[in-house]
């Protein structure tokens, strides 16, 4: 372990803001990318189902 | 069994579907290691303090921004050689990934060189390299966006990749060169503390993890774009009708 | 195949005569782009000389992908593009021819006004003589390479920002080296490598860029 406290861990050793800003900023990309994903799945498929209605 | 039976996006929409998941765990998992590695088990470093953690994210992601670009560049010259269709769906796939990828390393680096060179941003020649690198993933996505022929858009897409792919190592040389030329005794990114081994073991994990999420969220996406583009197909319809 | 080579230079460069307005709008633009410079920055003198190089080589760079949208939009647009693709000549034969035209219209008169502009930003005159000579290698180069962003954007809408978007990256060596030369003999470090570099760029483009630009005719045209 290379914490003493929870509270030296958040605080990284003074750099706090650069870390978590990064890993933040990674975390928000990434989860950002799939909800963007499952977004384009979704309404292409609704979109696909109502022209296979249309054209049966 | 023979590989080529994949070529076919009827065949290759359900094997993908399988195999997202299991992707996906194991970026998970690879994710979890990587980040336990990253925080609990490398040591402060001498010189940076606990700033460099950031390289654990950092590094990774310029590999894979690197990565992803050359293997798009694969599936492009794959796609013109043998006019496959699923090719330019899999380098159409990779792009936003890739990017995402880019960003974030442009991101970090930033981060990172704040506090360890006093500047949001340097104009060194990785950094630099870098954002070029997000241009040419921009210009690939945004000319694909412009043509409304899927066909043209696959083929000029895939030439426009791989007029980048050849371009990459003349255009890091010039900037690497016009780095040296500009900032003499040049504060670097790329001068990095002497690895433990433990943080490269960290690096590499990350990386790893990077690429699993990669392959999953390409193939995932590959799903979406398939179903478009074979929307006529019977195979297609009956997706469509059987996820209702 | 010369004579094909000569007959679509010819072709391009009478059209753009015709049309002086379009020509005359690029120069200007160039003209205008470097001057807004000094006006954002400052008039200092020092300082201008500094950034003067790198200034009129972005500017050059504008310029040229300002026109090249038209490198091939008209011929597309009347047909008179796809017979040219059908004639037995090679294609990247016509993109070469295109691409010279193209600097010839547009290259050359940049070559002779930025002198003029380098005097604005009091350039000592070693730095305009190497000025107008890494703009003699380099323009040709943009044309060349500019010549595959504007086949491939062929009859898009949204075209010239987009073939900015495509080809900047493809012109930053250019870009680097081009200025550098210039910064090269103003520093006293020399610009014979710079310039060297240039013109292995300029040979490198002369035997790959009118292929490309063909393929991607090929693949926009059909």
């Amino acid at each position: 372990m290379n914490w003493e406290s929870w509270e030296a861990f958040w605080a990284m050793g003074g750099y706090g803001l650069y870390v978590w800003g990064s890993y933040a900023m990674t975390a928000a990309c990434v989860v950002g990318e799939i909800w963007l994903l499952r977004r384009h799945r979704r309404l292409s498929l609704a979109t696909l189902r109502r022209l296979q209605r249309l054209n049966p | 069994m023979n590989l080529y039976y994949f070529a076919s996006p009827a065949t290759f929409y359900p094997l993908a579907g399988k195999l997202v998941p299991w992707f996906a765990l194991l970026a998970a998992a690879l994710c979890a290691v990587g980040l336990y590695i990253s925080f609990f088990v490398a040591p402060t470093d001498f010189q940076q303090g606990e700033g460099y953690r950031i390289i654990f994210i950092h590094v990774p992601a310029a590999w894979m921004s690197m990565f992803i670009y050359v293997v798009m560049a694969f599936w492009s010259a794959i796609g013109l050689a043998w006019n496959t269709r699923l090719s330019f769906v899999m380098a159409r796939a990779l792009a936003p990934t890739g990017a995402m990828f880019t960003f974030v390393a442009l991101w970090t680096g930033a981060f990172w060189g704040k506090p360890m060179w006093g500047a949001w941003w340097v104009w060194d020649a990785r950094l630099t390299s870098e954002l070029i690198l997000l241009f040419l993933y921009v210009g690939y996505m945004a000319l694909q966006a412009a043509i409304d022929d899927p066909r043209r858009a696959d083929r000029a897409g895939a030439l426009l990749n791989l007029v980048g792919v050849i371009n990459i190592p003349i255009i890091y040389f010039s900037v690497k060169w016009w780095n040296t030329l500009h900032q003499g005794s040049s504060v670097s990114l790329t001068r990095a503390p002497s690895m433990a081994m433990i943080m490269l073991w960290g690096m590499l994990i990350m990386a790893l993890a990077a690429w699993m999420y990669t392959i999953a969220v390409s193939l995932a996406r590959a799903r979406t774009l398939i179903l478009e583009r074979e929307r006529q197909t019977e195979w297609a319809r009956l997706q469509l009708e059987g996820q209702a | 195949m010369i004579r094909f080579l000569i007959t679509v230079i010819r072709r391009d460069v009478l059209l753009a005569a015709r049309r002086r307005g379009d020509w005359l709008t690029a120069q200007f633009f160039f003209v205008m782009v470097v001057s807004m410079f000094p006006l954002g920055i400052g008039p200092e003198p020092t300082m201008l000389r500094l950034i003067g190089p790198g200034v009129v080589w972005v500017a050059a760079l504008l310029a040229c992908l300002l026109s090249l949208g038209r490198l091939f939009a008209d011929d597309f647009r009347d047909g008179s593009l796809e017979q040219m693709l059908l004639s037995p000549y090679p294609n990247s034969l016509l993109a070469l021819g295109k691409a010279l035209a193209h600097w010839v219209i547009n290259g050359i008169p940049l070559l002779l006004i930025a002198p003029v502009l380098g005097i604005q930003f009091g350039l000592p005159a070693e730095a305009l003589v190497i000025l107008v000579l890494s703009l003699a290698i380099g323009t040709p180069i943009l044309s060349l390479l500019g010549g595959i962003g504007a086949a491939l954007t062929l009859g898009l809408r949204g075209g010239g920002v987009l073939i900015t978007l495509l080809i900047l990256p493809l012109y930053v060596p250019v870009l680097i080296f081009g200025a550098g030369a210039v910064e090269g003999a103003m520093s006293g470090t020399g610009s014979e490598a710079h310039l060297s570099l240039l013109g292995a760029f300029l040979v490198m483009s002369l035997l790959v860029a009118p292929w490309i630009s063909s393929l991607a005719l090929k693949i926009s045209v059909e």
